[in-house]
């Protein structure tokens, strides 16, 4: 199957309710003949019918966990948010361990990622040629929206590479170094909050290949860590990591934390996708000013809240605070491994990203203004309940399904109702007149 | 030719920005360049306002053609008594409530005039205020 996105939808357990045609911020979903389906092009991965299908319906599509075989050689690049995961994790040795016994080879951590990105944005921001408001793309839900619903903003999106694709390229880079082996001998493994990196590796934004060659979904790897943690814990054994992260760094998992480690005054950190988009939407309104950094994640709380983890996200805050401040606050600008990669084209994007104008009725001016009208025109004709019956988000949406030739009028159950009793209404009047005749 | 015509009525700061903001979706969805979409965006929105706040109430129309676009406010009153004035950077009227509400910077009009191709205000005391912002969809795609 040809891979598009990181949400399938499971047609056994789809009831064809309309809890995620009514979530998705893209209006990517339609019900059809009683089941969801996902418009490839509209989805930008951001997870939302994921949380809102009470059916369980939606499934995240991730790297199985069966073991390590693909390569010679495996890293693990734990997310920033994974440690908020476990109880009373008071510093990082014993969950690095329990990665170590579960048969990675070395461990490069997102948050460590996060740092290098976190210093050169700041340089970035110096250097003169920065586009403010600069957009993070930490999240990789943030580019695909950007470049589905702001074209405008595409010149806004950071010239960096996500903190996970950081801490993946320099892991290698580094590995391979110390060990001198060759780069394909080695996997990354990205222990993931969401699916929506899965996409990125799939079908990258902005470059050619990602260097992350897999995604485990945090609550698939949890129990086998339990247990790994557990057993360290009693043994004592404690291997340690090149390049730990800081308090910077590990803060990055929660929304703000970019904010903090880059140190900037002129930042928007905001979080929700619902959120995300009417901040981009001011911005592209020219109505915000004086901005530099626009840090978003399509998660409520950041990457605590993403949809794969175990934890309740208010108690990962928590977690994630008390974990991050224990850790020494590197000075990143004095920090010998962050300024190596700094200036590194490693770290940037290589391709420019394109547009993907879904919006648009039709490439004819001239054809969009007839849709256009006739979609004013059936849509003043709709109840206006938006109850998603016929299968489309709200009764405009289905207007625009019809003219785009996705749909016909009498999908509206009301419309049905009434054409069905005018009919009713003619049968009765026929079989009077019959009578009479 | 598309024609879209909304009401907007005098101190009704809940629904404020919501004409501006279906013409810009519209616009999206008749493929207009995403950079004059953004222009007649932040026009509309400025005009939005100014109807909102300084006007007895009125209406915002949209009227798009293959090759140009064209944003009408008009009102049926006050009207403005120095247009010079009115279109200064700065200058402003709005009472302390509207400027508590982050309005009334004087920035409104300077910012339709920057924003557009064509501009064209008249008013009348006493009798309303006509204002047309034009586009050009000749301009190379990019
Ligand atoms: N439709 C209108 N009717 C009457 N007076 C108007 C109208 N539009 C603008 N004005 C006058 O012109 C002035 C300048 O308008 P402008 O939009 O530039 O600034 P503002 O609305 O006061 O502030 P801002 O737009 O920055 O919030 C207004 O303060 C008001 O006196
Ligand atoms: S906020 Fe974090 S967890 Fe949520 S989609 Fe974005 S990257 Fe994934
Ligand atoms: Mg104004």
């Amino acid at each position: 199957m040809l891979y598009k996105h990181s949400v399938r939808i499971d047609r056994r357990k789809c009831m064809g309710c309309t809890n995620c045609i009514k979530s998705c911020p893209t209006e990517a979903i339609r019900v059809q003949r009683g089941k969801a389906k996902i418009l490839d092009e509209r989805c930008i991965d951001c997870g939302e019918c994921l949380r809102a299908c009470p059916h369980h319906a939606m499934i995240a599509v991730t790297t199985p966990v069966n073991g390590l075989n693909l390569f010679k050689y495996n890293i693990v690049i734990p997310c920033a948010s994974l440690y908020s995961q476990f109880e009373d994790l008071e510093d990082c040795g014993n969950l690095f361990e329990a990665l170590y016994e579960f048969g990675f080879d070395a461990i490069y951590e997102e948050a460590r990622g996060a740092e290098i990105e976190a210093e050169a944005l700041r340089t970035y921001f110096r250097s003169g040629e920065a586009n403010f408001p600069v957009i993070s793309c930490n999240c990789p839900v943030i580019p695909r929206l950007v470049t589905t619903l702001f074209p405008n903003l595409i010149d806004n999106l950071s010239p960096f590479v996500s903190a996970t694709e950081i801490a993946a390229r320099v892991a290698k880079e580094e590995f391979c170094a110390l060990m001198n082996v060759e780069k394909e001998s080695v996997g990354c493994y990205y222990i993931a909050p969401c699916a929506a990196r899965m996409t990125n590796i799939k079908s990258p934004l902005g470059i050619d290949k990602s260097e992350v060659d897999g995604v485990f979904a945090m609550r698939d790897i949890y129990a086998k860590l339990m247990e790994l943690m557990g057993k360290s814990k009693s043994s004592g054994s404690r291997r340690s990591v090149p390049f730990p992260a800081g308090a910077y760094g590990l803060g990055t998992a929660v929304i703000g934390g970019l904010s903090a480690a880059v140190g900037t005054k002129h930042y928007l950190a905001v979080d929700g996708i619902y959120n995300v988009m009417q901040c981009l939407e001011e911005i592209d309104n020219e109505r915000l000013k004086n901005l530099k950094l626009v840090e978003a994640s399509a998660c409520f709380g950041g990457c605590v809240g993403g949809p794969l983890l175990f934890e309740n996200q208010f108690v990962a805050k928590n977690r994630n605070r008390r974990l991050a401040n224990s850790q020494p606050r590197t000075d990143l600008e004095r920090d010998e491994h962050v300024l190596k990669y700094v200036h590194s084209p490693l770290i940037r994007y290589n391709k420019p990203f394109e547009p993907r104008s879904i919006m648009k009725l039709s490439d004819d001016v001239g054809e969009a203004m007839r849709m256009m009208e006739r979609m004013e025109r059936i849509s003043k004709d709709l109840p206006g309940l938006d109850c998603g019956s016929c299968g489309s988000p709200s009764c405009r949406t289905l207007a625009e399904d019809i003219v785009r030739g996705q749909a016909v009028e009498m999908d509206c159950i009301f419309k049905l109702r009434d054409k069905l009793r005018i009919l009713a209404q003619e049968m009765a009047d026929l079989a009077s007149a019959e009578k009479r005749g | 030719m598309f024609v879209q015509t909304f009401p907007i009525t005098r101190g009704d700061f809940d629904t404020a920005g919501e004409a501006s903001s279906k013409i810009k979706n519209m616009l999206k969805k008749l493929g207009i360049s995403p950079r004059i979409v953004r222009e007649v965006a932040i026009t509309a929105y400025e005009m939005e306002l100014n109807l909102v706040i300084h006007s007895l109430g009125g209406e915002l129309k949209l009227e798009v053609r293959p090759k140009s676009i064209e944003l009408t406010a008009k009102d049926n009153g006050p009207g403005i008594e120095d247009i010079k004035l009115a279109l200064k950077e700065g200058y402003s009227t709005a009472s302390e409530s509207v400027r508590n509400m982050g309005f009334g910077a004087g920035m409104g009009l300077p910012n339709v005039v920057r924003h557009c191709h064509n501009f064209h205000i008249e008013s009348e005391l006493n009798k309303g205020t006509l204002i047309i912002a034009g586009y050009s969809l000749d301009e190379k795609e990019d």
